[in-house]
């Protein structure tokens, strides 16, 4: 007979990180959770030609928003503007309440399940930090569909295999 | 007609080949920088297990450095070889094992020379970065470590030559970042990120990525089955199918397309990112053969895919393909450099067998025999769900092998649903999804690849 399921950690396949969920993009092209915070580039409503680069920091929470140009949002004062409320939702989408608000480590119960739960149980404080480094970040993000496809093996890829269609959760 | 008892066997050498490489990515765990007494033995092990050979000396020069304090880039490569030339050992006796129970013969590999050369420059920054991550150890793994590879890895994405390097560099850069800090993590992927590092660290070394040597050839290619491939930046789509080339049995080959996508291009969008090659994902969704022309065959049963050189053939249900002629079909022979168990994925026809779901597994029972399913390998990028899976009376897929157990990756099912036999396949929606729910979702997601190439267009070029 063969043995009960291997263990996680032995396993060259083992899943690590459940892939992301879809959501729409118009209104938040770009989430993700890197370099310490949940940051991402968030379109504005009037200008098209505009985006505003958003971010929570984990640990203290503070937040920031500004234009690509470095111009701060408008509707940001002690509290998070319009635009991280649209970051935190998508984020959420995306991710799920629970990675998020353990990447950002929030206290959480089990009654969290919206941006808007999270976001209540932060309290941190607005805090500039550039948004030169999230938004080349979501430029390197955009380049990724202008590369070139290929058709020679990649071999390293039998360690990365497409998943999804299970509903038996994650290993973690 | 597959051995299924043979795949309940352990093979000779494996376990302890095995217990050789956990010492290596033990020593991962809590960093090259930090070795104890225990893992220092463990590295002068595996560097025993090499004393006959001719890498002998090097491993032992390497690990009694290593052990003695001085990590170099130098001897932590000599080392990842070292544990790849185990693993090779191991992909090598479990394919032979399962070649044995398939009744498969298999072509040798003739050292040929390869073409190609890369720009070796660009590789001492991947070195680096994995030299100081091997120092560090998972567990010491933070923000400002995993951020350092976001130059790296642009850098090698520029030069398609390097594009496998950069291809690894960032799933496996995605993960750690997924974790950090992985100090806080209960558990890490101890055996899976030390396959990743010790594969990147040998990708890296000048002369490593070389396209292998292949010939034109021209014949009727029958489409068995695709394996998808996906990490948040790439896909991949492995088409594995017969090609019927001159006089003699049908060889087993592959066709393998892959392109960049974000994260947020998931489910039946990523057809879209390879919509380069219309022939060959017509023939997926189609159920058709290809007929080539002067298309190139490399040694390792690879096609280098140019979709002007296909040209839609017949239809041909890939279940009759593999009943037809999977049994007498030849397999290609796997280059040294990229035996890795990982890499075991052979084309079967599975009939005659009960399945037994339980929770999220699924087993199939093959004349009293238990076969693992691979539910997870189930992509959503197709229609192909456990549900199927487990309703099944035959299946083609891929056998593969992980953590000491045989798996099978369905890529093709027929089943009975609501007393109608119907046949799935994981390919059947290359061509966009043909289930109104999943088209209605798709198009949906669909819009994601026009928002961000509108965004680009918008941004990208100032």
């Amino acid at each position: 007979m063969q043995a009960a399921e291997p263990a996680w950690e032995v396993r060259s396949s083992a899943r690590v990180v459940p892939p992301a969920r879809p959501r729409k993009l118009a209104k938040v092209p770009f989430v993700e959770l890197a370099d310490g915070r949940l940051q991402g580039v968030v379109s504005s409503g009037s200008d098209i030609e505009r985006v505003y680069v958003s971010s929570f920091s984990a640990g203290d929470h503070s937040f920031s928003c500004s234009t690509n140009n470095n111009r701060p949002c408008g509707g940001l004062g002690g509290y998070p503007c319009k635009h991280l409320h649209s970051l935190m939702d998508e984020a959420v989408v995306q991710y799920g309440a629970d990675r998020v608000a353990r990447y950002l480590r929030v206290e959480v119960d089990d009654e969290v399940s919206s941006g808007a739960d999270l976001l209540r149980r932060m309290s941190g404080a607005a805090e500039r930090t550039p948004a030169a480094t999230v938004f080349s970040r979501f430029l390197g993000h955009l380049a990724y569909l202008e590369q070139p496809g290929s058709h020679e093996p990649v071999t390293e890829l039998h360690w990365f295999p497409a998943t999804g269609s299970t509903s038996s959760g994650v290993a973690r | 007609m597959i051995a299924a008892q043979r795949l309940t066997q352990e093979v000779g050498g494996v376990a302890q080949t095995l217990d050789l490489v956990s010492g290596f990515d033990e020593a991962l765990v809590h960093g090259f920088g930090r070795l104890g007494e225990q893992r220092q033995a463990a590295l002068s092990a595996l560097a025993g297990a090499f004393a006959a050979t001719p890498l002998g000396d090097r491993l032992a020069e390497a690990s009694g450095k290593v052990a003695a304090g001085s990590v170099s880039e130098d001897h932590l490569a000599v080392l990842a070889g070292g544990r790849s030339a185990l693993l090779g050992a191991v992909h090598d006796a479990l394919l032979s094992h399962l070649d044995e129970a398939l009744g498969r013969s298999r072509m040798p590999w003739e050292v040929r020379a390869a073409a190609g050369s890369e720009a070796a420059n660009l590789l001492a920054g991947a070195r680096a970065w994995l030299t100081e991550l091997a120092i560090t150890g998972w567990r010491g793994v933070d923000h400002d470590l995993v951020s350092a590879a976001g130059q790296v890895i642009e850098t090698l994405l520029a030069e398609p030559e390097l594009r496998r390097l950069a291809v690894l560099l960032d799933g496996f850069a995605g993960e750690l970042r997924a974790c950090c800090p992985v100090a806080a993590q209960p558990q890490v992927p101890v055996r899976r990120w030390a396959d990743l590092w010790s594969r990147a660290m040998l990708l890296a070394q000048p002369g490593f990525l070389r396209t292998a040597s292949g010939g034109p050839i021209s014949g009727r290619f029958l489409p068995l089955g695709v394996d998808v491939h996906e990490h948040p930046t790439a896909v991949q789509a492995q088409v594995h199918g017969l090609l019927e080339a001159g006089p003699g049995a049908p060889r087993l080959v592959r066709a393998s397309v892959s392109a960049g996508k974000v994260d947020t291009i998931t489910g039946p969008a990523v057809w879209r990112l390879l919509r380069g090659h219309p022939a060959l994902l017509a023939a997926l969704a189609e159920h058709r053969s290809l007929d080539l022309t002067g298309m190139t065959l490399l040694d390792s049963g690879d096609l280098l895919w140019e979709d002007t050189r296909a040209a839609a053939g017949e239809p041909a249900d890939p279940f009759a393909t593999a009943r037809v002629q999977l049994a007498a079909a030849v397999a290609a022979p796997v280059p040294p450099l990229d035996r890795h168990p990982v890499r075991i994925a052979e084309p079967v026809l599975l009939e005659g067998y009960t399945t037994a779901a339980e929770g999220g597994a699924c087993t199939l029972a093959l004349g009293g025999h238990p076969l693992a399913v691979d539910v997870e390998r189930l992509p959503s990028c197709g229609p192909l769900t456990p549900e199927l899976v487990a309703g099944s009376s035959a299946m083609l897929g891929l056998l593969r092998w992980d953590a000491g157990r045989w798996l099978v990756q369905p890529l093709a099912v027929q089943a009975t649903v609501k007393r109608k036999p119907i046949t799935v396949h994981t390919g059947d929606w290359a061509m966009g999804p043909t289930d109104p729910k999943a088209a209605k979702a798709e198009a949906a997601a669909g819009d994601a690849v026009a928002v961000l190439r509108e965004r680009a267009g918008r941004l990208l070029r100032r």
